[in-house]
């Protein structure tokens, strides 16, 4: 693999390709991510989408992409991703159309689909092996329907299903190992408030073959109660407390890409947003914030063993 | 031009291989199977160029098929009952993707209770999706309209996906002599795929499918949509009547037995018009006026052309081999809509429901709904839906439900 052309912040791309004006909220994490992902891309890319808030992205006749798109339904963008493959695959075996017409095929999901509707579809996808890369991004929760909580949801945030005392009482779904058991090119973790690192994962992922997978953290205004000027420091915190691991897959092996040493408590992170405000109330709050971070230092235990 | 016994699968598979399509979304459902089995055979041995992929599910195999028609490539699919249902949202979608590519559906009774043997109730759920239906009734027709279907989704007139229906075991798993049409002669008629601008390249950047915002531009593409259905009855006539002209053999949107002197007329969809048929003519025999149309094309629904056969008739019997639940059978209703208001409108109009998961229609039973629906006529009353069922079958039904009870009990006394 080549090196990296991304070694310092002023490496990264200056000229930007995604449209502004679009209905995503101010602040938004995703949409923060997917304009770095977007200029290291290019727009050479067909994105397939699945319902989720960037289904809003393009709206008749408008859209902020250079480059194609292709709205499936909740459950199947990477079974979309495959009938686009494979017919390109097909057009191009047979000289239909040249190199220079090929695409990249991206399907572009929310943790909604990624995490929930849509994993059978991307467990099909990556054993067959097919040539693609998917971008969730994870705002842990169904943010499009008002943040009722998803499969990506952490434990004790409130949402629009969960809003007694303590919260969601589920665990945030380990989908990045999931997707790495089994075993496709490429995965790894991201977030928009790092934009080296993330440059970095999306070259990388872009220059290989087969299935890959990236998952952006979000941090979401509306759904986490924030103000949206604070999206970048929240997600900055979400590495520097190890809440969110920045880390990748490739060859069976998990890499952490960032050690956050040391690791500012997990309680920094929370308290920015509402989601999380009951845990700073009361006895019940301030035991189960122990138990969040203890469950961050066993994970980094672990890691740095 | 070969003749050869092939079962109704297999004549499906034939036509998928001389329209020459290049990909085929696949996932594994009785009836169907045979026919992913069969391409995928050509496909690995190279008598056929394209791929085949298994996906884990209908509801992805068809959103591939859409995705890849998209892109421009000539598409096949195949499914029957609980597959098509759990595609239906897809199913729905590429419709409104406006995306010409061939679906078959063989059809198979849905759950619950699940079984395997046909009824239509599986097609008709897809009925208002905006995909166009070819139903048909011989393994012949299943291979020729495969042709057609290909001509009517990719004319741009109409460019909507359309599904082809044969019945699960009468006519999936019976061999019948067919006729194979030279590959070269199939190319004249169907020539390759023109996606025209319609699909993804590098060079031309494309969003398909987005979102609408408000009413008016959703009511715009769904109005576009079924003004393009419509269109297909025209586009349809035409490209059967050149199939007529180069193959020979016809196959009209509405297929029209005996009907020019009939009093009463029968009207049927699917393999089981051949039962109905054949008890036409037994009848005729006998001196009964009786007919039979059997609708090939159900949507676009060729309201128009029923209308002209049904003109002045005395009597109607519709025979639904579906049933909509607290309404009764979905055909007769089409029937009605077309017929209402007409000055020569046939005074009567019968429904009977039989042929439900496979059950046989006896030669009796079709006797019996001509004289029904003449004695209807004669009288000006109009008897209530009949669900066909006989005394021995019911029979039979409490028989089972004795047995299972007496060895409930006899298990029970064990110690």
């Amino acid at each position: 693999m080549k090196e990296s052309m991304y070694k310092r912040m002023k490496d990264l791309p200056s000229a930007h390709l995604l449209g502004t004006g679009t209905p995503m909220c101010a602040g938004c994490g995703g949409l923060e991510a997917l304009h770095e992902i977007y200029d290291v891309l290019g727009s050479r890319t067909v994105f397939v989408n699945a319902a989720g808030c960037m289904t809003l992205l393009a709206t008749y006749p408008f859209t902020p992409f250079r480059g194609s798109w292709l709205y499936t339904a909740m459950a199947s963008a990477p079974a979309g991703a495959q009938g686009i493959r494979d017919a390109l695959d097909i057009l191009l075996q047979r000289r239909s159309i040249t190199k220079e017409e090929d695409l990249d095929v991206v399907v572009l999901t929310g943790d909604g689909a990624a995490y929930g509707m849509g994993l059978s579809a991307t467990s099909g996808a990556i054993e067959r092996g097919l040539d693609f890369l998917y971008i969730c991004y994870d705002n842990e929760g169904y943010g499009n329907t008002g943040q009722q909580y998803s499969g990506a949801t952490p434990h004790g945030a409130r949402t629009a299903t969960s809003r007694g005392p303590s919260g969601f009482a589920g665990f945030k779904k380990d989908l990045f190992s999931i997707w790495a058991a089994h075993k496709p090119t490429y995965v790894a973790t991201v977030i928009g408030a790092e934009p080296l690192d993330l440059a970095r994962k999306v070259e990388k992922a872009k220059q290989l073959d087969g299935p890959r997978l990236i998952i952006a953290l979000a941090p979401c205004p509306t759904g986490w109660d924030y103000e949206p000027r604070h999206t970048a420091d929240i997600g900055k915190l979400a590495v520097q407390t190890g809440i969110w691991p920045l880390k990748e897959y490739v060859d069976g092996t998990v890499t952490h890409t960032r050690m956050p040493r040391p690791r500012r408590p997990v309680a920094e992170y929370l308290k920015m947003q509402g989601r999380f405000a009951h845990l700073f109330l009361d006895q019940r709050g301030k035991h189960m914030l122990a138990e969040i971070q203890a469950r961050i230092d066993r994970y980094w235990d672990t890691v740095e063993a | 031009m070969t003749r050869e016994l092939l079962t109704g699968n297999l004549a499906a598979a034939w036509g998928a291989r001389l329209a020459r399509v290049d990909y085929v979304p696949a996932f594994p459902i009785t009836p169907q199977t045979e026919i992913i089995e069969t391409l995928s055979d050509w496909y690995d041995s190279g008598v056929m160029a394209g791929r085949l992929v298994t996906l884990e599910s209908e509801h992805s195999m068809i959103t591939a098929a859409g995705a890849a028609a998209a892109t421009g490539v000539r598409v096949f699919s195949a499914t029957s009952s609980q597959g098509l249902l759990y595609g239906m949202e897809m199913i729905y979608t590429v419709a409104g993707w406006r995306v010409p590519f061939v679906l078959v559906n063989v059809s198979r009774a849905l759950a619950a209770p699940v079984t395997l043997e046909p009824d239509h109730n599986d097609i008709l759920a897809a009925r208002d999706s905006g995909m166009l239906q070819i139903h048909c009734a011989n393994c012949q027709e299943v291979l020729d309209s495969l042709l057609i279907a290909y001509r009517l989704a990719e004319d741009p007139r109409v460019r909507l996906p359309v599904i082809v229906n044969l019945d699960g075991f009468y006519l999936s798993f019976t061999r019948e002599p067919v006729i194979i049409p030279e590959p070269g002669a199939v190319d004249a008629f169907l020539p390759a795929f023109d996606a025209e601008s319609i699909r993804f390249r590098a060079s031309q950047p494309e969003s398909q499918a987005v979102a609408v915002l408000g009413g008016s531009p959703y009511s715009y593409f769904r109005y576009e949509t079924h003004l393009a259905a419509l269109e297909a009855l025209k586009v349809y006539d035409e490209v059967a009547a050149d199939f007529t002209a180069r193959f020979g053999r016809s196959h009209a949107a509405v297929e029209d037995y005996r009907c020019g002197d009939a009093e009463i007329v029968l009207v049927m969809m699917g393999s089981f018009a051949t039962k109905a048929r054949e008890a036409v003519e037994r009848l005729r025999d006998a001196g009964v006026a009786a007919g039979l149309l059997r609708p090939r094309l159900l949507r676009p629904f060729p309201a128009d052309r029923l209308r002209e056969y049904l003109a002045g008739k005395r009597g109607v019997a519709v025979i639904d081999q579906n049933l909509s639940m607290g309404k009764g059978g979905v055909l007769h209703s089409e029937i009605a809509s077309a017929l209402y208001g007409r000055k020569d409108a046939p005074p009567v109009l019968t429904s009977f429901i039989g042929g439900l998961g496979g059950r046989d229609i006896s030669a009796e039973e079709f006797y019996e709904m001509v004289s029904v629906t003449r004695e209807a006529a004669d009288s000006g009353t109009v008897p209530p839906p009949r669900l066909l069922y006989t005394r021995d079958e019911l029979r039979e039904v409490r028989k089972l439900q004795t047995i299972a009870r007496v060895e409930r009990s006899e298990l029970g006394k064990e110690p």
